[in-house]
């Protein structure tokens, strides 16, 4: 009996084996948050990315024939865990990793492939960045080995307070934001562009707060409020953005909120009717942006569990990484990263650039505000709220980008 | 003032929030000595069957279900869980409590999955209760005021003043003399425990709704709420309800002061080096860290807690 075993054992292996060669894979590591307080992001780029690699590459073709697999692994938002991801994906023979949720992490990931690739020349790892916005990471400490899909926090903001300087009716301004490397780059930027730009604008509060810790934001509201700000900048995401409109709203605070990340998974559903015509995004892409080319394949992917799509950036990453591979006809980490870059690319929200010099793709970005579905240019509810994105500004490519403090060591 | 005021309102309603998580836990903790690491996870369960009965049938039959069932729940693990347990001792009933907190999350996920679930305010709470100078005050906060009072009168009426209350009271320090009476001390225990995480998953009801249900909320207050607990004296449910209520007013009056720690350390007269990390904080960036603290120094200067009967 046991014998027996042993030889069906051997035989699905052998069988597995032969399967595995026949279908040789082009393979990236997706590490990002599975488990944990931001489990829902990461859970919903993971989606986009298996649908990107399945729809956009597999089926048009793979990578030289080879098919292209994106594998999770649960980093728990942790830098430190991020790491040791990174190590078990390199032993399982990985030389693509990705990563979006978090810049501590992403800091983390940069480092420790740095180190890995000076001292393995021979099994380099490339590291795409779907989303991670501290500036310096494209900037002060700028890496060969990663490319970052997202525009920093430096750009939104740029975009962000160009839109200001149209809009007389702003006059104070409070900034909040997560007390970690990401909000302080926003309060930092905020800041220094409004100082420049709008001189008669006052800041009249710049708080920080522990990231995901914050359950009831009415304290924070009623400072604001005393404040006497007319509109709030916020680089918050998640629950601790869902949860301060909410209190917001409660509070009866009229102010206007621009944020970062209003259009990602559940902020939508929590914000609400509370958030219409006061609560302003920055994107790469919404459902409703014109001429919006992912149109059909967001309906599509929205009908699948796991999220709506709120970003085009996944399938920008995944569609370029698959054509600089077949472009320079190798899956060596070091070539494809010479392809890739000065890369153009028409991608859902436009033509996109990766920069060569510090390694940032540039990108059209829109500014929208929530509105009511069915007004005019609100196609499309968001996460069945019955209010959907509408574009108050475009930013072309061109205006988005920002010079660079880059110095690259190129190996 | 108005800042004042409507601090002082949103201190008071975070407060009786926190003291609904705590009574329950206060509460079994003096009757069985049982230190419940899984209460949040009563709490986070009422949230989710509110809003899955609330998806059905209305908020107003949740309201009354869902802590019933949460109770019921919890008298089912006390009867065939802990009770098992309560034979090898308190480290087996705190260990079985602590991986029960982990079993409530996941199974939570399992069933409705990773991210945060809409489960809205009714629509007849849902607006402004009085305007105060310029700010609105939110029905639904009065509404959750006007449950967590009905039920610390409710509570302390049953407790002190029906016949189950007295043999409650009874069975917490003589239960040989009570079980010797004739009472059913193993049915007690577990009427208590189910009525204690009854009152949690009350609170997940009202506190789903205002904040956010999703499957991390256990954690979000699971150390906070003992905080509370020792801090009002364990087992002592006028300790808890003082304890919630000066947590509450802690923690919303400090995210409103702008001074820095550098302020802070110059009333008592030592200067902090310039430009260090620590100079730079300010009171608002530690106001979800102050109950922690507080709770260190109750159990460095006073280790009963407030009000707390026994030194333990």
């Amino acid at each position: 009996m046991k014998k027996k075993f042993i030889q069906h054992l051997a035989l699905a292996a052998s069988a597995l084996m032969i399967s595995g060669s026949a279908l040789a894979q082009v393979k990236i590591a997706f590490i990002d948050p599975l488990s944990g307080h931001f489990a829902n992001i990461g859970e919903n780029a993971l989606k986009g990315f298996t649908e990107a690699a399945d729809i956009l590459v597999n089926q048009k073709g793979g990578i030289m024939g080879q098919k292209l697999e994106i594998v999770g692994f649960d980093n728990k938002g942790s830098p430190k865990e991020s790491q040791i991801q990174l190590k078990a994906a390199i032993d399982q023979g990985f030389r693509f990793v990705t990563q979006g949720a978090g810049s501590g992490a992403a800091h983390a990931l940069v480092d420790a492939i740095n180190k890995w690739n000076a001292r393995n020349p021979d099994k380099t790892v490339l590291y795409f960045n779907w989303a991670a916005v501290d500036p310096t990471l494209t900037n002060e400490q700028c890496s060969f080995w990663h490319f970052r899909f997202d525009a920093n926090s430096a750009m939104k903001m740029e975009a962000i307070t160009n839109y200001m300087v149209t809009d007389k009716k702003i006059k104070k301004v409070f900034i909040l934001g997560q007390d970690y490397a990401h909000g302080h780059q926003v309060a930092k930027a905020a800041t220094e562009m409004l100082a420049a730009k709008r001189k008669d604008v006052k800041i009249v509060g710049n708080d920080l707060h522990p990231i995901g810790r914050v359950k009831d934001f009415a304290p924070y509201v009623a400072k604001i409020k005393a404040s006497g700000a007319d509109t709030v900048i916020t680089g918050n995401w998640g629950n601790d953005l869902s949860l301060l409109i909410k209190a917001a709203k409660d509070s009866g605070l009229k102010a206007r909120f621009f944020t970062f990340y209003g259009g990602a998974i559940g902020s939508p559903a929590a914000i609400g009717a509370a958030g219409e015509n006061s609560v302003y995004q920055i994107s790469d892409w919404h459902m409703n942006i014109q001429p919006n080319k992912a149109e059909q394949y967001a309906l599509d992917f929205n009908k699948k569990p796991g999220g709506e799509m709120s970003v085009a950036r996944v399938n920008t990453a995944v569609t370029m990484i698959a054509q600089a591979m077949n472009k320079a006809k190798s899956t060596d980490p070091k070539t494809v990263a010479l392809a890739l870059e000065d890369m153009r690319f028409d991608a859902d929200n436009g033509e996109v650039w990766m920069r060569k010099s510090d390694h940032q793709l540039m990108q059209p970005l829109f500014l929208s505000v929530f509105s009511k579905k069915g007004s005019k240019g609100v196609k499309y509810e968001a996460e069945g709220t019955g209010y959907g994105w509408k574009t108050v500004a475009s930013i072309s490519q061109r205006d988005s980008q920002l010079p660079t403090s880059c110095i690259m060591e190129r190996p | 003032m108005e800042f004042v005021v409507i601090s002082l309102l949103n201190g008071i309603t975070y407060g009786l929030l926190l003291f609904m998580l705590s009574s329950g836990l206060t509460l079994i903790f003096s009757m069985m000595g049982v230190l419940n690491f899984a209460h949040a996870g009563f709490y986070m369960l009422g949230a989710y069957f509110a809003y899955q009965i609330s998806s059905w049938v209305g908020f107003w039959p949740g309201l009354l279900v869902a802590p019933l069932l949460v109770g019921v729940v919890g008298a089912m693990i006390e009867r065939y869980g802990l009770r098992l347990a309560h034979k090898f001792g308190h480290v087996a009933e705190l260990l079985f409590t602590f991986g029960l907190a982990f079993l409530v999350e996941e199974v939570v996920r399992l069933i409705w999955g990773n991210s945060s679930v809409d489960y809205p305010i009714p629509a007849e709470l849902d607006g402004t209760l009085f305007t105060l100078f310029s700010t609105d005050f939110p029905i639904y906060k009065g509404f959750m005021m006007l449950i967590s009072v009905g039920m610390l009168v409710a509570l302390y009426g049953l407790l002190t003043r029906t016949r189950i209350g007295l043999i409650i009271q009874a069975a917490l320090t003589k239960p040989d003399m009570v079980e010797a009476l004739g009472h059913n001390v193993p049915r007690i225990f577990m009427l208590v425990f189910g009525g204690g995480t009854a009152l949690a998953g009350l609170a997940g009801v009202i506190g789903g709704n205002a904040f956010i249900t999703e499957p991390s909320m256990a954690a979000a207050v699971g150390s906070i709420v003992f905080v509370v607990v020792v801090v009002g004296g364990l087992g002592s449910l006028g300790g808890a309800f003082v304890a919630s209520l000066l947590i509450g007013c802690i923690q919303t009056f400090s995210v409103a002061l702008s001074i820095s720690v550098t302020d802070v350390f110059a009333l008592v007269g030592i200067a902090l080096p310039q430009g260090s990390q620590i100079s730079r904080l300010t009171i608002t960036q530690l106001a979800p860290v102050l109950p922690y603290i507080l709770m260190v120094g109750i159990l460095i200067f006073r280790p009963r807690g407030l009000m707390g009967a026994r030194e333990s």
